[in-house]
């Protein structure tokens, strides 16, 4: 029995995002954490660091992000269910091994708590800016899965679910968590007990099956099970074998990344949606933003403006098949996001009416006032009708 | 490819089956034969290391070999048939540290060159070494970035052509193994390829040692370093580490300016300080004790 899920289990406490995030690692059976310190994600190693010991787990903390990420996934091929945390400047120095774990499909979690950047920039401020980033900050073709919660429960249950698609889909998976929500105290309602939480089982190989083909998500043969396994960050064939030369091999191997991604692209990706049904202006947010973003969209709706709200939980890979299929009546969408219109962009490839970004930098977040502005200013001159009632008003 | 395909087809099938090498089955069959060029060192590093393990009575299904990127990263990746993570430049170390702390029970192996484990991962290297992490290092040091074509490496020697020092290298290299020494190992040594037997007893010394073990091993790369600096074949270069190495007993109060252009091979340093990983595990069981004979908290 784990004693730190047993102790906690059924329990309310009032946490950080960043202790909720780590707690949830515990609960998803993680047993290995390589770090490195970074504000605003300290908090999460701190608490493994305490946590994992005494559910015969290991914290190390590495020499820096590059070395962090490269024990996890050493562990990871040795049994572990491995993960590491980290902001800005570290997750730049994780792209390196984002790359090998995706090449050597091992699966692994990297929370990201964004900061404000470029470089070092306000390093005790929040901010949305690695979207991005957690999708192509790794160089070559590949595939990304990332989730953004928006409260501290959401730390503690998104963190499972990606030890869960991680497992899954043999993939490293991101949680983008800001410095807002990572910094911020809620209440974290625990599960009654750890048989309420379903977990992903890692699918293992042994002697004579293959760890990189043969299948859309082949089986691991891990370390020390006499399999002579062969692990390499080079192009591969199924049985791990380097082959950097047969245009094919690559060519499979890298759309079978890409391919055991999209095709469970509606599964992985989930987004929360509300005020839909009839909606001529959407929100669309995640993250911290979000928050705010509802705020906004509940006010409007006060007021009688049809405004609908669609929150991301999942970003990457992104829902298109919702943000594609809005329903006609809509004419605008708003994006607010604590970055320069990274996602507006993104969303814009998938809708035909005008997007527009709500976008704030500097380490402050929006307000409701701030998203509910440009939305009540198109509704107006937009010439949208409103409800009878309100016009009677 | 050189012309074996041609000899090999004119003499009969069965002709290497019962003429293998007595230690050709620690080796993966199916990708062989190696791709090293010809008069490199690595070949010799990967005899010298079947053999410490056959001597030793290993198991190949207890070893796990963690490489780099470079030409010695290829000695056991995908040469010897044992477990096998082959990571990217630099960072086998940090790899192989999470390998370690999960399967104490392995021994765990790295093959990598100068640039991988000096250059590019020096940090991973000090680090592992203050740790005293119970692995077994042998970094293959030919003096330059080969498998890129010859560029200049922290490992050079002063004065050395390479591509990227074509006038002369003006920078001194680093003294790996005693840094290693100074950061904490257990145990560091260097030989050469030339010391084949001490090297393979070193070898076995290193994977048996308990904590962080370091062999710096002198290796030639006639076709890339040897090219700009004259030594044009393998031995050359076996004749150079013959005629310039000096045991490190005899090397104790020899002076800087004496021991210039040597290279001094042995034992540097032996300690038996306490191992990282079980004291890691030691912590976990203590822990595990108050738990139960505690209850919760």
């Amino acid at each position: 029995m784990n004693p730190v899920t047993a102790e906690w289990a059924g329990q309310s406490a009032f946490l950080l995002g960043d202790e909720a995030a780590a707690h949830g690692a515990v609960w998803a059976g993680c047993n290995f954490f390589g770090g490195y310190p970074i504000t605003p994600a300290s908090e999460i190693a701190e608490l493994l660091a305490r946590l994992l010991p005494r559910c015969n787990g290991f914290y190390v903390q590495m020499e820096d992000e590059i070395a962090s990420l490269a024990a996890v996934v050493g562990a990871v091929w040795s049994g572990a269910k491995g993960m590491t945390a980290t902001s800005g400047p570290g997750f730049s120095l994780m792209q390196e091994h984002i790359g090998y774990a995706v090449m050597t499909e091992t699966p692994c979690v990297i929370i990201d708590v964004q900061r404000s950047g470029p470089s070092t920039g306000q390093a005790t401020k929040p901010a949305q800016g690695d979207v991005m980033q957690a999708r192509w900050g790794t160089h070559g073709d590949h595939e990304a899965i990332a989730l953004a919660p928006s409260s501290v429960q959401e730390c503690f249950d998104l963190t499972i679910e990606c030890f869960n698609l991680a497992e899954r889909f043999r993939h490293p998976v991101i949680l983008l968590m800001d410095g807002e929500i990572g910094h911020m105290r809620e209440n974290l309602d625990f599960p009654a007990d750890a048989s309420r939480v379903e977990l992903a089982e890692r699918v293992r190989g042994s002697a004579g099956e293959f760890s990189f083909g043969g299948a859309e998500i082949p089986p691991m043969l891990e370390f020390g099970t006499g399999c002579y396994t062969h692990v390499s960050g080079s192009t591969h064939r199924k049985d791990g074998m380097r082959d950097v030369s047969t245009q094919s091999v690559h060519d499979e191997l890298v759309r079978r990344f890409y391919r055991k991604i999209d095709s469970h692209r509606e599964e992985i990706a989930r987004v929360e949606s509300r005020f839909m049904e009839d909606a001529e202006a959407v929100v669309i947010s995640y993250g911290a933003s979000a928050r705010p973003s509802l705020g906004a969209v509940l006010q409007a709706r006060e007021k009688g403006l049809k405004v609908g709200f669609l929150r991301l939980v999942t970003i990457w890979p992104f829902p298109g098949h919702v943000v594609g299929n809005l329903g006609s009546g809509v004419r605008r969408i708003f994006v607010p996001e604590m970055n320069l219109g990274q996602l507006s962009r993104e969303i814009e490839r998938y809708v035909d009416c005008p997007v527009e970004s709500v976008s704030k930098i500097g380490g402050v977040s929006l307000t409701v006032g701030e998203i509910l502005e440009p939305i009540e200013a198109f509704l107006a001159t937009g010439n949208v009708s409103r409800t009878s009632d309100e016009v009677s008003n | 490819m050189p012309d074996d395909r041609t000899v090999s087809a004119s003499i009969p099938e069965d002709f290497f089956r019962d003429r293998r090498h007595r230690l050709h089955h620690y080796l993966r069959q199916e990708v062989l034969p190696t791709s090293f060029c010809s008069g490199c060192g690595c070949g010799t590093v990967l005899g010298a290391f079947a053999q410490a393990v056959d001597e030793l009575g290993l198991p190949p299904e207890e070893i796990v070999t963690v490489t780099g990127i470079g030409c010695s990263s290829w000695i056991p990746s995908p040469y010897f048939k044992a477990d096998t993570l082959h990571t990217t430049h630099g960072r086998p170390l940090a790899f192989a540290t999470g390998v370690k702390v999960m399967l104490p029970r392995m021994k765990v192996i790295i093959i990598a060159g100068d640039g991988d484990i000096a250059g590019i991962g020096g940090n991973h290297l000090i680090h592992a070494a203050r740790r005293n992490i119970d692995l077994s290092v042998f970094m293959v040091n030919n003096w330059n970035y080969g498998m890129t074509g010859g560029q200049v490496s922290p490992a050079t020697p002063v004065g050395a052509r390479t591509t990227t020092t074509p006038y002369r290298n003006v920078e001194p290299p680093l003294r790996t193994a005693e840094l290693v020494a100074a950061a904490g190992a257990n145990y560091v040594s260097r030989w050469t390829t030339y010391h084949v037997f001490p090297l393979t007893e070193a070898m076995q010394y290193a994977i048996t040692k308990k904590g962080f073990s370091f062999i710096e091993i002198v290796s030639q790369c006639p076709v890339s370093y040897g090219k700009l600096t004259g030594l044009p074949t393998g031995t050359d270069f076996l004749n150079l580490y013959r005629d310039t190495s000096i045991r490190a007993d005899r090397a104790t109060g020899l002076s800087e300016e004496e021991l210039k252009d040597k290279i001094v091979v042995g034992k540097i340093v032996e300690r038996d300080e306490e191992e990282y990983v079980d004291k890691l595990h030691q912590v976990n069981r203590e822990l595990e004790t108050q738990d139960t004979g505690e209850g919760s908290r």
